[in-house]
């Protein structure tokens, strides 16, 4: 039972999706029904991804509360998650059950306050505090991306030459004074690099790791699809 | 700018230079400033997806059609997102692997379909098409790298067969070929680092430099 029926579901949401791909979504039941199943499949991702931040809130908040090591630094990350998702789960109208009663307690003028719109503390939050660090980390990155760089850019074999070289050529192709630069040698330079760098030998490793990505995807569905594959039930 | 700032515009441009220096002080080494940001930034971003989730797809998704157009079947795929957090509970957590199979079973049907249908055909119909709908010289020679490239790459990473004679030497084309793709990769991802830096610089510089400026 425990085992069996996920792999019975797992079969039967699969192959539903695999015959109704054949069929018009607008026009047959079978794809109506396809459409139908990737809504549900959406609201059961939804609900997975809010467990996922309910088990991040339950481990800080029971570190925070053992005053185990670093418990501050905890609990700022539990502050942040409330922060963030309370305002924006709040109603933004008194025309919902839910926000007749809420704004039976608060005043309706804190409504701009809530959910996800301009102006609202979810929205301030993300521009202000959450955007910038985003930014800021990537860009940290610069500085160790160049330490990487040093590692790798050593022309030891005709491999590693391969890889200095067009790494060079790109970064010099991407910077104005690196294209003038390239241009005073050549003018069709930086075309060429352009033509076959990018749309040349990078696109065609670019598409042989696509097809053999798809290929390794295609036949790890089908195990799924077929019960051979039962590693994401976990144990027990 | 630095004629009309309130209060408010102070403290965004304030709080904005203090999570940006803070965050590049790891730069040094590990310290408070760094470990308090860090873990502000990972509760808002865990944040951010509740309130996106619970916007999108709970109310536009669920409630809403569930309770104004009346469209009970909802109620299923409800039941089964509840039945997710039975994981918190390990006597029942078996029961999560229900909800699971069914988002697994669909995702793995629209992978399968996705991937021989929307991948492998495409790519395969584009790379030999570019030979055909090839004009002059130069077009000529960009097709035959592609096809090249491409069989020489799918070569490269066939470890089924032992990489000696043909099969050897093409894997030996395909490893030059991803040399010179990756080069192009780790450059063109240098060089977005460095235009993300060049942006917090900037805005150190300018805007909070203004406010420096404006308060002192």
């Amino acid at each position: 039972m425990r085992n069996t029926l996920p792999v019975i579901i797992a079969f039967l949401a699969g192959i539903a999706m695999v015959i109704s791909f054949f069929f018009n979504p607008e026009r047959t039941v079978l794809g109506t029904f396809q459409e139908n199943l990737l809504q549900w499949v959406t609201i059961v991702g939804g609900f997975t991804l809010v467990l996922g931040v309910f088990s991040i809130v339950r481990v800080n908040a029971r570190a925070v509360s053992r005053r185990s090591d670093g418990w501050f630094y905890k609990l700022a990350t539990v502050i942040s998650v409330f922060a963030m998702a309370i305002p924006s789960i709040m109603p933004t109208s008194a025309n919902s059950a839910f926000g007749k009663v809420f704004y039976s307690i608060f005043p309706i003028s804190w409504a701009g306050a809530f959910g996800t719109g301009p102006d609202s503390i979810y929205d301030w939050l993300f521009n202000y505090v959450d955007s910038p660090m985003m930014e800021t980390m990537f860009a940290t990155l610069a500085f160790y991306i160049a330490s990487a760089a040093y590692r790798a850019f050593r022309a030891r074999s005709a491999e590693e030459t391969l890889l200095l070289i067009t790494a060079c050529l790109v970064m010099l192709w991407r910077v104005p004074i690196g294209e003038a630069l390239l241009r005073s040698i050549d003018v069709r330079i930086p075309d060429y690099i352009n033509m076959f760098v990018m749309n040349g030998f990078n696109l065609s490793v670019q598409r042989g790791i696509i097809i053999g990505a798809a290929l390794g995807m295609a036949s790890m569905s089908l195990r799924i699809l077929l019960g051979i594959e039962r590693t994401y039930m976990g144990k027990g | 700018m630095a004629e009309s700032m309130t209060f408010l515009d102070h403290f965004e441009i304030w709080l904005r230079a203090y999570l940006i220096l803070s965050l590049f002080s790891f730069l040094y080494k590990d310290n408070r400033f760094y470990k308090l940001s860090e873990h502000v930034f990972a509760g808002l971003s865990a944040g951010y997806y509740v309130g996106l989730i619970w916007q999108t797809v709970i109310v536009q998704q669920l409630i809403n059609p569930m309770f104004d157009e009346g469209e009970w079947v909802l109620i299923i795929p409800g039941m089964l997102g509840v039945l997710m957090f039975a994981r918190l509970v390990p006597k029942w957590s078996w029961v999560s692997r229900v909800s699971l199979a069914f988002v697994i079973g669909n995702t793995a049907g629209i992978y399968l379909m996705n991937a021989l249908h929307g991948l492998i055909f495409k790519q395969l119909y584009a790379t030999m098409g570019s030979i055909s709908n090839s004009n002059g010289f130069a077009g000529v020679l960009l097709a035959l790298v592609v096809v090249v490239g491409v069989i020489s790459t799918l070569v490269y990473f066939y470890f089924s067969k032992e990489h000696k004679g043909v099969v050897g030497v093409t894997a030996k084309v395909g490893i030059w070929f991803i040399m010179i793709a990756f080069g192009a990769h780790f450059g063109f991802t240098v060089m977005g680092r460095i235009s993300l830096l060049i942006g917090r610089a900037e805005f150190l510089f300018y805007e909070w430099g203004g406010s420096l400026g404006q308060i002192f």
